[in-house]
């Protein structure tokens, strides 16, 4: 685990950047990750962060893509033009949750 | 009496019944403890000969068992589907409505393929133009196809991970290219690998040898592409973010998903009805008489045989502490150690666990082997085919392998700088 200052604030990350700690995290510190890649959020963007995050604080693990799908109110597809290539990973990654588990 | 349940009789159940009915036999015989195995259907398949069926080397006679005869004669065997868990009232309902009461159960129920969650992979051209080698039907009609096929563009692809055994699909590849070439018709084939992933394989040092062979053999890698759906019209396999692969054959590794009654117990499973697993002591989290083993699991180590068969060594004694009252062992490490068939009677070995990611070195004696970690080998390959042996008459029935404890060892390893491992 390594710190990054971000937003004026040290962060406990991995070395992927994901945030090891999601109590450490606001709005102000998810537009910095965004912007980081290449992203500016807006509204559909809100509403997937949100669910992600919402999702990891209730039952302890990130939902994958294609529950985001089914569930977030946004479809695949939408997921993949907000959040090019990752989805899943990208939207934890600005809803300040561990990188999800999903591929071994 | 003690009621010890296993649902499924794949090849983590089987290794459990036989190894708790070793453990325990002296009071089955008394009836105080009984050992109950539920599986759905007849027939055990050796899953690691499937990738064999459609280049001919196996026929579907190589791979096939009763089921009943691989578990020992005194654990009860029930043939039924499974419609619900109730971890309250700790019963499992089976398909007739019969209910079974347990003191401790024990989820190996694997993990199947879903195909229906990707438009376009299961209609007119499934298993004509689309086929999958993860079953046994596809893996003969996949091999009758490539006997008389006059070449084109053959197209592997993960749809999404984590799938079982993950180097499958790359070894389908490899394979693929020692086929045709067998065949005289190499140059009339395009080879193509399409996967979600960043690289060949998920672990970097790996991924990087692997990519290597991959670019020897001439096969096109396309990388994080994410299957969305199939044209079968026009031939094209179509990712999410709107990029296209032509195929002529399609060989799709589709969605895996758990057992869908794990769904209707809340909290038993994750979104894709993987049981949620501690990594260390397979106890479910739900409640603690409930196990998982095997590819029913969300651990994060490959959905592999070699994983049920080091599983199965940590979780008989867990459960063994569990009814006699003791705290549980955080045994396992996330060992996995599989073959790489990669064509012309070679093969590559890789073995690592949770932390440490696949390493070069001999295995399973240092220096002398007689077989190679990540670098090609024959001894490798003939490793592979005596699997099948070892398969039947020691892992599935609970015997520990000579030389391979269930733990990873560090014997033999070449510990590689970060350096050279991210070049």
């Amino acid at each position: 685990m390594t710190t990054m200052i971000l937003a004026e604030r040290p962060l406990d990350v991995d070395a992927e950047g994901f945030l090891q700690k999601p109590e450490q995290w606001d709005r102000e510190i998810a537009e910095a990750i965004a912007a980081g890649a290449g992203i500016t959020l807006t509204d559909r963007h809100w509403v997937v962060v949100n669910f992600m995050r919402d999702t990891f604080l209730t039952t302890g693990t990130a939902p994958t893509i294609r529950t985001l799908g089914k569930a977030s109110g946004v479809a695949i597809k939408e997921l993949y033009q907000l959040f090019p290539k990752g989805p899943a990973k990208l939207a934890a990654k600005i809803g300040g949750i561990p990188k999800p588990r999903g591929c071994i | 009496m003690k009621n010890i349940l296993i649902l499924g009789s794949g090849t983590a159940g089987t290794i459990m019944a036989n190894r708790l009915h070793r453990l325990y036999r002296r009071d089955v015989a008394q009836g105080t403890v009984r050992i109950t195995v539920v599986d759905q259907d007849t027939t055990h398949v050796y899953q690691p000969g499937l990738l064999f069926i459609p280049f001919g080397v196996y026929q579907e006679r190589d791979v096939l068992r009763p089921r009943r005869r691989q578990v020992a004669e005194d654990v009860r065997y029930i043939q039924s589907a499974i419609r619900s868990l109730d971890a309250t009232s700790d019963t499992v309902v089976l398909e007739n409505g019969d209910r079974l009461s347990y003191d401790v159960c024990i989820l190996a129920t694997g993990a199947h393929l879903a195909p229906e969650e990707t438009e376009g992979l299961l209609g007119d051209e499934w298993q004509k133009s689309i086929f999958d080698f993860y079953t046994i039907e596809g893996a003969t009609a996949l091999a009758a196809r490539l006997q008389s096929w006059p070449g084109g563009k053959l197209v592997i692809n993960v749809v999404e991970n984590p799938i079982k055994c993950p180097v499958a699909p790359l070894e389908f590849a490899f394979l693929a290219d020692w086929f045709f070439t067998k065949r005289g018709i190499r140059d009339k084939v395009e080879i193509t690998y399409a996967t979600p992933l960043d690289g060949a394989f998920t672990k970097p040092l790996a991924a990087k040898r692997l990519g290597h062979l991959l670019q020897e053999k001439g096969i096109n890698l396309v990388t994080e592409f994410n299957a969305g759906s199939v044209d079968t019209e026009g031939k094209r396999l179509v990712s999410w973010d709107e990029r296209e692969v032509p195929y002529d054959i399609l060989v799709s590794i589709p969605l895996h998903k758990g057992a869908s009654f794990i769904a209707g117990t809340p909290g038993l499973g994750n979104d894709m009805n993987f049981v949620l697993t501690d990594p260390r002591t397979l106890q479910a989290q739900l409640k603690p008489n409930l196990f998982a083993i095997g590819d029913a699991t969300d651990v994060p180590a490959s959905k592999a045989g070699s994983v049920a068969h080091f599983e199965a060594e940590i979780l008989t004694d867990n459960v063994r502490r569990f009814l006699a009252g003791e705290p549980l062992e955080p045994a396992f490490d996330g060992h996995v150690n599989c073959f790489i068939e990669t064509g012309f009677d070679k093969a590559l070995l890789i073995d690592f666990n949770y932390e440490v990611e696949p390493l070069p070195g001999k295995f399973p004696i240092p220096v002398i082997g007689p077989m190679t970690l990540m670098e090609e080998s024959r001894p490798n390959h003939l490793g592979k085919l005596a699997f099948k042996w070892v398969y039947w008459n020691l892992l599935l029935p609970g015997y520990d392998i000579p030389g391979i404890p269930p733990q990873m060892s560090m014997r033999g390893k070449q510990l590689v700088t970060a350096a050279e491992s991210a070049a």
